[in-house]
């Protein structure tokens, strides 16, 4: 299964907390994923000042600045994971080095159907 | 085939369902990897049993029976879904190829199945809500209005909450298995708190018949016993310490018209030694590992308690220094509680009362019926009998459960013609 570890952090704090990743760490710990197979892609992000949000409402483009709500701590980077099942993905987010000063959300990948369910024209066999 | 015979059978076949469903459950939702499904086909294998076994009489091994046709039913399940979904049919095609290779290791497997299910139902990905209702629900076969009414919930958001809880084990990943040992201890204490509910519920019989509340106690129990075989951890020791300590005094604890008797009064001929032997056993093992924790202090307290011969010649420094050590590892006002109590027995009412009054007011247990129903019974001991009386309509205005209201009636009643 595919998982995104979304990686959470009080900006203010990200960096200069006693516990905080440096980023050779982080590149470290990105490189050991990839040679155990599990990475799919994982980046850092720009502080939340520089986040801008969008959206489409009556078929007008909306901008406004900011992230769409505030919150203490702020989205800091992200990991996309493939992992056997749950218990593998909570295991490779708690070593995330940003874990230590923030928090990491779990989430499954839903994955999108391109086609619409072909209904009633299956080859099964024959019930009896 | 006659009336006799066939009711004989269903007879056979109810048993079995309320002894073995859960375990079977237990392992179709192993070979089958979904829940809902697993459950559905349980009930269409105990429909096929009911008609196949009153033909042709009862197999050798009729859980074994059920887990096949339990499977059988949930892969002609699929086969009808995959008309409409094309991924059904290959699931079908799985399980229907993994069926000869699991049918030798089905007789192991039970139990560990069971275990798979109570970690899994316990996962601490789900709320411990949802752990407890889950746990419950499929590990115990409790119906959602049963749960509903212990944990004081309607049935629909308890249903809800099972079935949230289902999607989320289901899209999250969660997967079927008991964790490794170097998650074991970690994901031990969900399972260990789900477990002593499930007995609570049990014991404090909020419902139901007598039976139903025993087998509840004893299920708890034999999954106790079953964690503590599997991973023999001191607080898994301590909790069925604890559960088989209280068993032991089940029957002594409610006088034939339901009402409670207190731990000084009841019979002690009727305690059930052999349980109070194996609880002190266990508590002892847990002590000695030097790791225990708020089970095993809750059980030793327990085991003080039963083995003494009345409740004068109870070991009370014992006991209340047993309190000191649990109110430092797990501090709680209801334990403090408790420890007024004791020492109340050990110095006398008139030491403990001021730690009961202490307690309220600092505001803490001020709705807890057993804070003033026990402040009455010390106020009582003293002779402050206005007070007493209080403290008893104080507590009855709470809404105890029936058991203890009728209890604290008596002694309001016994109160009314002394001065």
């Amino acid at each position: 299964m595919k998982y995104l570890c979304l990686v959470y952090c009080d900006e203010a704090t990200l960096h200069s907390s006693p516990d905080s990743p440096r980023d050779e760490e982080c590149l470290a710990y990105a490189e050991g994923l990839h040679s155990n197979g599990h990475m799919l892609a994982a980046e850092a992000l720009q502080p939340v000042s520089t986040a801008t949000t969008v959206r489409m409402r009556s078929g007008k483009m909306l901008i406004t600045d900011g992230p769409f709500a505030e919150t203490k701590e702020q989205l800091a980077g992200f990991y996309l994971v493939e992992a056997r099942d749950l218990n593998e993905a909570l295991q490779i987010a708690a070593r995330i080095p940003a874990a230590r000063v923030g928090c990491v959300e779990v989430r499954p990948v839903r994955e999108l159907s391109a086609q619409p369910r072909p209904a009633g024209h299956q080859a099964v066999e024959d019930e009896a | 085939m006659s009336r006799k015979d066939t009711s004989a059978t269903r007879v056979k076949v109810e048993a079995i369902y309320r002894n073995e469903s859960r375990r079977i459950l237990a392992t179709l939702i192993r070979l089958l990897g979904d829940f809902d499904l697993a459950e559905e086909a349980l009930h269409e294998a105990f429909a096929a049993a009911l008609v196949q076994w009153q033909r042709d009489g009862m197999p050798a091994n009729p859980r074994a029976w059920l887990v096949s046709a339990g499977r059988f039913k949930a892969i002609d399940t699929l086969r009808r879904r995959a008309r409409f979904d094309a991924s059904q049919g290959e699931l079908a095609r799985r399980i229907e190829a993994s069926i000869e290779e699991a049918i030798d290791d089905e007789r192991e497997g039970l139990d560990d199945d069971r275990l798979r299910l109570i970690f899994t139902c316990c996962h601490p990905a789900l709320s411990q809500t949802a752990q407890v209702a889950l746990t419950l629900r499929e590990v115990c076969g409790l119906s959602t209005e049963e749960i509903a009414r212990a944990f004081l919930s309607t049935p629909a958001t308890l249903a809800q909450r099972i079935v949230r809880a289902k999607a989320k084990i289901r899209d999250a990943g969660i997967p079927y298995q008991v964790p490794c040992r170097s998650e074991l201890s970690e994901r031990m204490d969900s399972v260990l708190h789900v477990i002593y509910l499930i007995f609570n519920e049990g014991y404090s019989a909020s419902s139901g018949n007598e039976l139903t509340r025993a087998d509840l106690c004893r299920e708890a129990i034999r999954l106790g016993r079953l964690l503590v075989e599997l991973l023999p951890e001191p607080e898994a020791m301590g909790l069925l310490a604890l559960m088989l300590l209280h068993e032991a005094r089940r029957e002594s604890r409610v006088t034939s018209s339901g009402s409670l008797v207190r731990l000084g009064e009841q019979d002690r001929s009727r305690w059930c030694q052999e349980m109070i032997v194996e609880g002190g056993a266990w508590v002892e093992r847990a002590l000695k590992t030097r790791r225990f924790g708020p089970y095993t202090l809750q059980a030793a307290i327990a085991a003080v308690h039963a083995e003494a011969p009345s409740a004068a010649e109870t070991d009370w420094p014992q006991v209340v220094g047993l309190y000191d050590v649990l109110l430092r590892v797990a501090p709680s006002p209801v334990v403090e509680l408790n420890r007024a109590v004791a020492v109340a027995m050990l110095d006398g009412p008139a030491h403990g009362l001021p730690l009961i009054d202490r307690m309220l007011a600092r505001g803490e247990l001020r709705s807890y019926y057993l804070a003033h129903a026990a402040r009455a019974d010390l106020c009582r001991r003293l002779g402050r009998l206005d007070e007493a009386r209080a403290a008893y309509r104080q507590a009855l205005a709470l809404g105890p459960p029936a058991t203890e209201s009728q209890f604290l009636v008596q002694q309001l009643d016994a109160l009314a013609d002394q001065f």
